[in-house]
């Protein structure tokens, strides 16, 4: 039973930190592609949302391939910080991040296109900083889009199994979250621990679903002039 | 001296080329600048307002470089100091008036709070009848006193100019000759120099010391 709220705390744990890291990275990158032109943003864009219908099984290989102790990078962050992600909840926050970014990203990037920039303009006319207008302006008109976004992918990444199960593998209180737990269960023949688990990411779910339904743009009546 | 410019500007599109070629003074202290859709008359309020950049030229408003190209001046709209009025007036539609108004008056990350005490954004909105609404959001507004807002925001940050793109066509015909008195009594009593673009003679009667016509990019002899 213990076994159950130590999964559940980590899957928490990790799709709190995956959300947090897309929250930043999501917006700063939507904004990005929808405040700037040059060549290959569209290619950029597609790159970017391919996580979106990419087998998770696909991308975990390639994190692994991409921060293993093997690749450059792995073993430049070993060597230079002592860093290793591989199977580490850290590394398990990583493939959850990944997989969940498109659901933030595209969002944003519609979110702020939609922003009507003669407001920005009027803001810079009457003498506001241009940091100060994203606070002010961008980011308040583009919050609601961005937020439902938001919403789906903390539900995605607290669902993430099979990225998660190629990087950060099936540790038991370490690395094991809830969706991983489940199988381990199954094939354990546990039923009790597994329907248990599945309630309980059930609930998870619909709540986070209902939440984001209700943010979704297009229930904004006040927002139109 | 209100205006005195001398620019050129080319814009590209997927229709062609668009040229502005301007050499402009002026001596009053209220300006129209008339001209049909298409005359580049908005460019050469958004030049002056500092949100387009002239290709070449210079560009002086009351006495002060906004921009020489050979100089290598060129003040953001931050730094000019001016008012605009756009012709959809822009108000902020997450804000309230009272929150509007106050905008510009705050800087720093955030907006002024709903409850925000300030003596000038009182004056204003009393100034313009305003303060019974001062709660609302702009969608909740009229149109006159969506004008009023949008100016009010505009000249509490005391600018040293005020541009006008436009600023009756929005409304219907009984309110736009009450407004355009309001206006006129408003930038005598502020003596503020005005500059207001339109494609509308009756502005021009009402407003005009000083008339440039604007067509095609170029300025048109013609007499009204």
């Amino acid at each position: 039973m213990e076994s159950v709220w130590i999964a559940l705390s980590l899957s928490l744990k990790v799709a709190g930190w995956a959300t947090a890291l897309n929250i930043v990275l999501g917006i700063s990158v939507g904004y990005f592609l929808a405040r700037t032109r040059f060549f290959g943003r569209d290619l950029l864009d597609t790159l970017l949302t391919l996580p979106m219908v990419m087998p998770p099984t696909v991308l975990g290989y390639y994190l692994l391939v991409l921060v293993g102790r093997r690749s450059a990078f792995g073993s430049w962050l070993y060597d230079t910080f002592g860093i290793n992600l591989i199977f580490t909840w850290q590394g398990a926050v990583i493939a959850a991040t990944v997989v969940a970014f498109p659901l933030v990203f595209k969002p944003a990037r519609a979110a702020f296109e939609a922003v009507d920039s003669e407001l920005e303009q009027a803001a810079r006319v009457l003498g506001v900083s241009e940091i100060s207008i994203f606070f002010r302006i961008t980011l308040p008109l583009a919050w609601r889009g961005i937020l439902a976004g938001v919403l789906l992918a903390f539900a995605r990444a607290l669902g993430e199994f099979g990225a998660t199960l190629m990087v950060a593998g099936s540790i038991p209180g370490k690395t094991q979250t809830l969706s991983i737990a489940v199988y381990e269960a199954v094939q354990a023949g546990k039923d009790d621990t597994a329907n248990m688990l599945v309630v309980i990411t059930s609930i998870v779910c619909v709540v986070v679903l209902l939440t984001a339904s209700r943010l979704a743009p297009g229930r904004v009546s006040e927002r139109t002039r | 001296m209100l205006l005195d410019l001398d620019i050129s500007k080319t814009l590209r599109s997927g229709r062609g080329e668009f040229h502005l070629q301007l050499s402009y003074a002026s001596s009053g202290n209220r300006l129209v600048i008339l001209g049909p859709s298409g005359s580049g008359k908005s460019l050469l309020l958004q030049m002056i307002a500092g949100l387009l950049t002239p290709d070449r030229g210079y560009l002086k408003l009351a006495g002060r470089t906004l921009f020489d190209q050979q100089q290598r001046i060129n003040l953001t709209p931050q730094q000019r100091q001016v008012a605009f009025l756009f012709q959809s007036y822009a108000l902020f539609p997450h804000l309230s008036v009272r929150q509007n108004i106050a905008f510009g008056l705050r800087r720093g990350v955030f907006n002024p709070r709903v409850n925000m005490q300030n003596e000038t954004v009182d004056y204003w909105l009393e100034n313009f009848g305003l303060t019974a609404v001062q709660q609302q959001k702009p969608y909740q507004l009229s149109g006159g006193q969506r004008q009023r807002t949008a100016l009010a925001r505009a000249l509490i940050t005391e600018p040293r100019a005020l541009l006008l793109d436009e600023p009756f066509s929005a409304l219907d015909p009984d309110l736009r000759i009450h407004m355009r008195n309001e206006l006129r009594e408003l930038q005598e009593r502020l003596a503020v120099p005005l500059i207001l673009i339109t494609h509308d003679v009756e502005d021009v009667k009402a407003f005009s010391d000083e008339t440039l016509c604007l067509k095609e990019g170029r300025a048109d002899e013609r007499l009204i």
